[in-house]
């Protein structure tokens, strides 16, 4: 395709365009078959033509010169009544957005119970996400837990072993933070080699929210915790999958939360309604969800999923146990794999920053793989643990260019080039690939991922 | 009147001062979780065996056990993989001895659960907690005891008439092949442990060339599904169109019912009709509410729409809607045969 033949909003003759944006823009959601399709578009060409002239008729008709159908022709919304006050009464988003959806990697896993879906990172911005976007990953798929019906407990290591209702929980002193959220494994498929096509599938098991809660220091002061001998605490989940995590005493004691608000709405079942745990900068298997327990001992615990996953294969054949930290890290959201750009010009590159040891320094964007690069804009707030949005302006001259971006945290690591990475955890690690993405831009536009 | 006033605090602090004990800081929040609860869900096995219920199974009654309840996910011999990863397979007597797994540091051979998993507590702690996967929670102690048997078996860890207990377990560890595969030496605990690379913020000539070292092969552009539909249709950039027969379908493909809805408002209807609820006539999907059960039900709105009327929702009436064409009429109501979503 030309690139200048991707230009909605300019004047021009491509009989192709002649529905319209509400009509070709919003494509494939239900796989309806070609009769009723062409059925449908008659009707609805009938009542576009009889509400504002037909746009079939007024398109052609438009010469270059007298200007963009879509405003000489009012659209059917600028001529009607809209829908009531609580037609939805919990919102939904347009119907236009319906590309941007949580979507599955074909062939990652053979048990939808057992899986994941991405978060749509191409289309979104700023630093949160929306709750309905919030990647998954279960282990034995989410369950809507009854909130009257929960317990938190805390044991073990305590004077006073404690059980606490949601009612008590949502009286006791409350925080709200923003925090990134990234599963261990997040562009684990991309270790060896390219493998997924979009940014989506190579970092959508990513995400920010505002988290509302009670800090579980509170918590386990209320139990009064051994201060000597509690070294580690487990937390464990209520649904069928029991999920364990051992978790250090020491994050404990800063900034963990036990939480039941995501942006400013309680949990969503897929996220561990109605209380889950917040633990800033591990990796996301820790934030165990449908929370019902914490345990305080002096040992780690060796869960299933600390012995048998989310344990990093080295080049030596051992298993790093216990590995949570997510170092800094960041990715190009747009443009990126499986985009096109529209012409030649402008653009603003945007994406994503984000540290498990604190706030992001600066991010670096190079336009030629590496060789020369740019710093970012940061925009606010950059909080620590939490995503970081950059931009920068860039003028595509409509040559070949190779897009990454590099993140500098507060401590003053600066992310690895996949060499450098490679080096030392070899290519079996699964988890924490925090390498720089690259994304090449052809001629066309076209942009894929690939790494150099 | 006055020696009562006075009295009051003093009753106040003695009610509190019973009803929370004096540690309590969040006075009414929480309460001390009794012995049966805490029993009730402290479940974890720890990897030195604390946690762990006394009981016994044998590798023959683990067989059973897993014949009945394991075998259909995990394959007669736990090294099916078209549920999970296999769980058995890929260790060797050698490996026993050394308590290193081999296989893992060779590369490219399936990485199973015993290759990987160093403290055989872990294995009693999840079957115990989550297996099987579609009935967790629903075996014996002594269950565990007997599958778990079974599974080591399978991996050659005890001999066929083995009979796993609280009391040999300590044993079965010695014995687990990758007991010593395992490090924390690394900096991914602490937050601020040592990062293993040492990148620098290079700004200009970083490097002399570029080579892209992996690309996605073009036959694998659409393997995640036609990549135009997973992005906007406006904005800064588009998706690529990935699937060719994507591509030529894409102008017909409107979604029925934004395209009914539209005409909805184009023909003066969400006037009177809400999306959910009444304003003069009945919300659509009360309407679609009603007659879900009916069998004449697109030809009777078909007609209703057409003519009006009143009598059915009320007394306010419905003018008839003589500007709709045939096949507007016909879309209308099979949009709301079909519950009228928005
Ligand atoms: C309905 C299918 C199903 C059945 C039946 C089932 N499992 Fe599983 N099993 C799974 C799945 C799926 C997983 C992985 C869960 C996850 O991703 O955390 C699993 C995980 C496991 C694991 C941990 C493997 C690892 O490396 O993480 C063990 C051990 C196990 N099962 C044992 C059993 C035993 C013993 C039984 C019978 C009592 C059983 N399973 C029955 C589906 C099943
Ligand atoms: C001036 C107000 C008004 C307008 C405009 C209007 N309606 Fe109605 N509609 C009503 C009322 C009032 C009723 C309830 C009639 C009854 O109780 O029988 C009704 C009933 C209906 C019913 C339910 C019929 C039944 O028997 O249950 C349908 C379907 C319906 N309208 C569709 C439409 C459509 C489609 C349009 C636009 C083409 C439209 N209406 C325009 C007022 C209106």
């Amino acid at each position: 395709m030309n690139p200048d033949d991707r230009q909605p909003g300019r004047v021009r003759k491509a009989p192709e365009n002649f529905l319209g944006a509400e009509f070709v823009r919003e494509l494939g959601r239900d796989g309806v078959n070609a009769e009723r399709r062409n059925f449908l578009r008659k009707s609805f060409l009938a009542a576009g033509a009889a509400l504002a002239g037909a746009p079939l008729a007024s398109a052609l008709a438009a010469s270059p010169g007298a200007g963009d159908p879509d405003i000489l022709n009012l659209p059917p919304w600028s001529k009607m009544l809209g829908q009531p006050v609580a037609a939805r009464p919990y919102g939904l988003p347009s119907g236009y957005e319906a590309n941007l959806v949580r979507r599955q990697s074909p062939g990652l896993t053979s048990v939808p119970q057992a899986s994941v879906s991405f978060a749509p990172l191409q289309g979104l911005f700023g630093i949160i996400t929306p709750s309905g976007l919030h990647f998954e990953r279960h282990h034995q798929g989410w369950v809507d837990v009854d909130p009257a019906r929960h317990r938190l407990m805390i044991n073990g290591l305590v004077k006073r072993p404690r059980v606490y209702t949601m009612d008590d929980l949502m009286r006791l002193p409350s925080v709200s933070r923003i925090h990134f959220l990234e599963c261990g494994a997040n562009t684990g498929m991309e270790w060896g080699n390219v493998a997924v096509p979009t940014v989506q599938y190579t970092h959508g098991m990513l995400s920010g929210s505002e988290f509302t809660g009670v800090l579980l220091s509170t918590l386990l002061e209320d139990a009064g915790f051994d201060r000597v001998k509690g070294k580690y605490i487990l937390a464990e989940g209520a649904d069928g999958s029991g999920m364990t995590r051992t978790i250090a005493m020491e994050r404990a004691l800063d900034d963990v939360m036990v939480a039941y608000g995501m942006n400013g709405e309680m949990l969503r079942p897929e996220n561990g309604y109605p209380l889950r745990l917040v633990v800033p900068g591990v990796q996301g298997v820790s934030w165990v969800k449908w929370l019902r327990r914490i345990e305080v001992g002096d040992q780690p615990y060796g869960t299933k999923d600390e012995t048998s996953h989310y344990v990093d294969l080295m080049p030596d054949g051992m298993l790093r146990q216990y590995t949570s930290i997510q170092e800094a890290k960041s990715v190009i959201t747009s443009p990126s794999g499986g985009q096109v750009l529209l012409n030649k010009g402008f653009y603003n590159l945007t994406g994503l920053a984000w540290s498990g040891r604190g706030r992001i320094r600066k991010v670096d964007v190079s336009f030629d793989g590496g060789k020369n690069w740019r710093t970012a804009r940061l925009e606010n707030p950059v909080l620590p643990k939490a995503l970081t949005r950059f931009n920068i302006d860039w003028v595509w001259d409509g040559s070949p260019a190779i897009l990454q971006s590099r993140a500098v945290d507060e401590t003053g690591y600066v992310q690895p080039t996949y060499a450098q990475l490679r080096a030392v955890r070899g290519t079996r690690s699964i988890y924490h690939n925090n390498a720089i993405q690259s994304w090449q831009v052809a001629a066309s536009g076209d942009v894929a991922n690939v790494q150099v | 009147m006055r020696a009562l006033l006075l009295s009051m605090p003093v009753v106040l602090m003695l009610a509190v001062g019973l009803a929370f004990p004096a540690h309590a800081q969040f006075a009414g929040v929480g309460r001390d979780a009794t012995d049966a609860e805490v029993k009730a869900w402290d479940i974890d096995v720890r990897p030195d065996f604390k946690g762990l219920p006394p009981g016994s199974g044998s590798v023959s009654a683990g067989e059973q056990l897993w014949t009945g309840k394991c075998a259909s996910c995990h394959g007669d011999f736990g090294d099916d993989n078209h549920v999970f990863t296999p769980l058995v397979g890929n260790t060797t007597a050698e490996d026993i001895k050394t308590g290193r797994v081999a296989a893992l540091k060779a590369g490219g051979s399936a990485r199973t659960t015993f290759t990987k998993v160093n403290t055989v507590s872990t294995l009693w702690d999840y079957i115990h907690r989550a297996m099987p996967w579609d009935a967790p929670k629903s075996l014996s102690s002594d269950n565990v005891y007997a599958v778990l048997a079974y599974l080591l078996n399978l991996a050659e860890v005890v001999p066929a008439d083995y009979v796993l207990s609280d009391r040999n377990i300590a044993e079965v560890q010695a014995r687990m092949p990758n007991r010593n595969g395992m490090t924390r030496a690394h900096g991914l605990w602490e937050v601020n442990g040592k990062p293993d690379t040492q990148n620098q913020a290079c700004m200009k000539d970083c490097q002399a060339e570029v080579k892209i070292s992996s690309a996605l092969p073009d036959y694998a552009l659409n393997a995640h599904g036609n990549l135009a539909d997973q992005n906007r249709t406006f904005g800064a950039v588009r998706g690529r169109v990935t699937d060719p027969k994507a591509a030529a379908s894409k102008p017909a493909a409107a979604p029925a019912n934004a395209v009914v809805t539209a005409l909805l408002g184009a023909r003066g209807c969400t006037g009177c009709h809400g999306m959910e609820t009444k304003i003069i006539g009945p919300g659509f999907k009360e309407v679609a509410g009603k007659y879900q059960t009916r069998a004449d039900v697109k030809a009777y709105l078909a007609d209703k729409i057409a003519k009006g009327g009143s009598g059915v929702w009320g007394s306010a009436a419905m003018p008839p809607q003589a500007q709709l064409s045939k096949s507007e009429l016909e879309s209308i109501a099979a949009w709301l045969a079909a519950g009228a979503q928005p």
